[in-house]
């Protein structure tokens, strides 16, 4: 072996990276450019809403309700050492506004959607169904991909905004109902600490990029996979390992970024 | 390939309860109201501003009336602060301005106690009458050195 082998491996492998990184930018121009131009695929659109969005509905009420009720206990129990029970209600809306709800939210939707969006286009491309499309002169980027990106977009925020709702509704649940804290403090500790520009804004922009990410990641990784069932199967794994890595490490950056 | 009308359904409540969340939280819990312009703008400047910050609250009695809208430095290097006040109160010329905390260990907020004069305060005029924040560190500091410091008497 060279000396040089090792350092050959590095190289190879960055050069891996950013050819896989070019790959995915022009998919992605490619999917915008096909979804930009008419014809609309608003039916389409329509049912990946409901595969994203309406189907996503029952996994992130329930898990924003349930992290709401532990941010309650845990919040209340550390606030009460220092008798500052009455501000459980800006610690439990800040942290699920700012982080918990856009990062969890996107958390669960990548295993949950992403995984099925990728499994389904890999499995379409090894049943040949994306050759089919194109044989009727049917763009499988236009009639396919860009509905199932554009899907998880508009769903994301709204599926981050509902999950915050919930958790807000559980630290109540708790804090209030259960612990015996004052509601009206709650509230208003809430709405006196949360700013709309920073806080609320900045919380449905982490949405929609996390939708973004999500989106193309489940997407590309689908479309790219090899024609085999190991390839289908690789595909919905390696989606949800990337797209929730990428939702972390975009998240620090929107918020350094925004500027909380 | 049509959806069923179910489906149409589903997506139409799903994006409805959505937007009624969002609009929730906008609203209600963050305030857009105060986003709105055409408030009361009144600048006070102060010596000593201790910790107060943005979006401290600015209280008449103990009632919020408004927030602390900007901090910065003035020409003379004292804190100013600009305040975004009720637009419907009619303060007096003279009213004042003082830094105050809630609790020891509270949160630092502006009171204002109205003066008694004819002339009302405008958008944009300074507050003349303010009181600086007072530091506990810098008490206590001046406590130990009236205390224990007979030979070097500087306060």
């Amino acid at each position: 072996m060279s000396p040089a082998a090792p350092v050959r491996a590095i190289g190879a492998s960055v050069l891996r990276a950013v050819r896989g990184l070019g790959r995915f930018s022009l998919f992605v121009t490619a999917v915008l450019d096909a979804g930009a131009r008419p014809p609309f695929r608003l039916r389409r659109l329509l049912g990946e809403v409901y595969d994203a969005g309406v189907l996503s509905l029952l996994i992130v009420c329930v898990s924003g309700f349930a992290v709401g009720m532990v941010l309650g206990l845990q919040g209340h129990n550390t606030l009460s050492r220092f008798g500052a029970e009455e501000s459980l209600g800006a610690v439990v809306g800040l942290s699920l506004i700012r982080e918990l709800g856009p990062v969890l939210t996107s958390l669960l939707v990548a295993g949950r959607a992403g995984s099925a969006i990728a499994a389904e286009i890999a499995a379409m491309n090894v049943t040949e169904q994306l050759d089919g499309l194109r044989m009727m002169s049917v763009e499988p980027l236009d009639f396919v991909v860009a509905p199932k990106a554009l899907g998880m977009i508009l769903a994301m925020p709204l599926l981050s905004t509902l999950f915050v709702v919930f958790g807000i509704l559980g630290g109540w649940m708790v804090g209030v109902a259960v612990l015996g804290g004052d509601s009206g403090s709650y509230l208003s500790t809430l709405e006196d600490s949360v700013a709309f520009w920073e806080d609320v804004v900045g919380g449905i922009i982490k949405g929609v990029v996390f939708g973004v990410l999500v989106g193309f990641i489940a997407t590309f990784r689908g479309f790219t996979a090899r024609a085999t069932t190991a390839g289908v199967s690789a595909a919905a794994t390696s989606t949800v390992v990337i797209a929730s890595v990428a939702t972390l490490i975009f998240d620090y950056f929107i918020t350094a970024l925004w500027g909380y | 390939m049509r959806e069923s009308p179910a489906r149409e359904l589903w997506v139409g409540l799903f994006v409805l309860v959505g937007l009624a969340a969002l609009a929730w939280l906008s609203f209600s819990v963050g305030g857009v109201e105060s986003l709105r312009a055409g408030g009361l703008q009144l600048t006070a400047t102060f010596d000593e501003i201790g910790g107060l910050k943005k979006r401290a609250q600015v209280v008449i009695g103990g009632v919020r009336v408004g927030q602390v809208k900007s901090i910065d430095l003035s020409d003379d290097f004292r804190a100013r602060v600009t305040l975004d006040v009720d637009q419907k109160l009619a303060l007096p010329a003279d009213t004042s301005a003082s830094i105050l905390t809630s609790g020891v260990l509270g949160d630092q907020y502006i009171a204002l106690e109205p003066g008694g004069e004819p002339d009302m305060l405008r958008s944009g005029e300074p507050i003349q009458f303010t009181q600086s924040a007072v530091i506990l560190e810098r008490l206590i500091g001046k406590l130990i050195q009236n205390i224990g410091g007979d030979s070097k008497e500087q306060e």
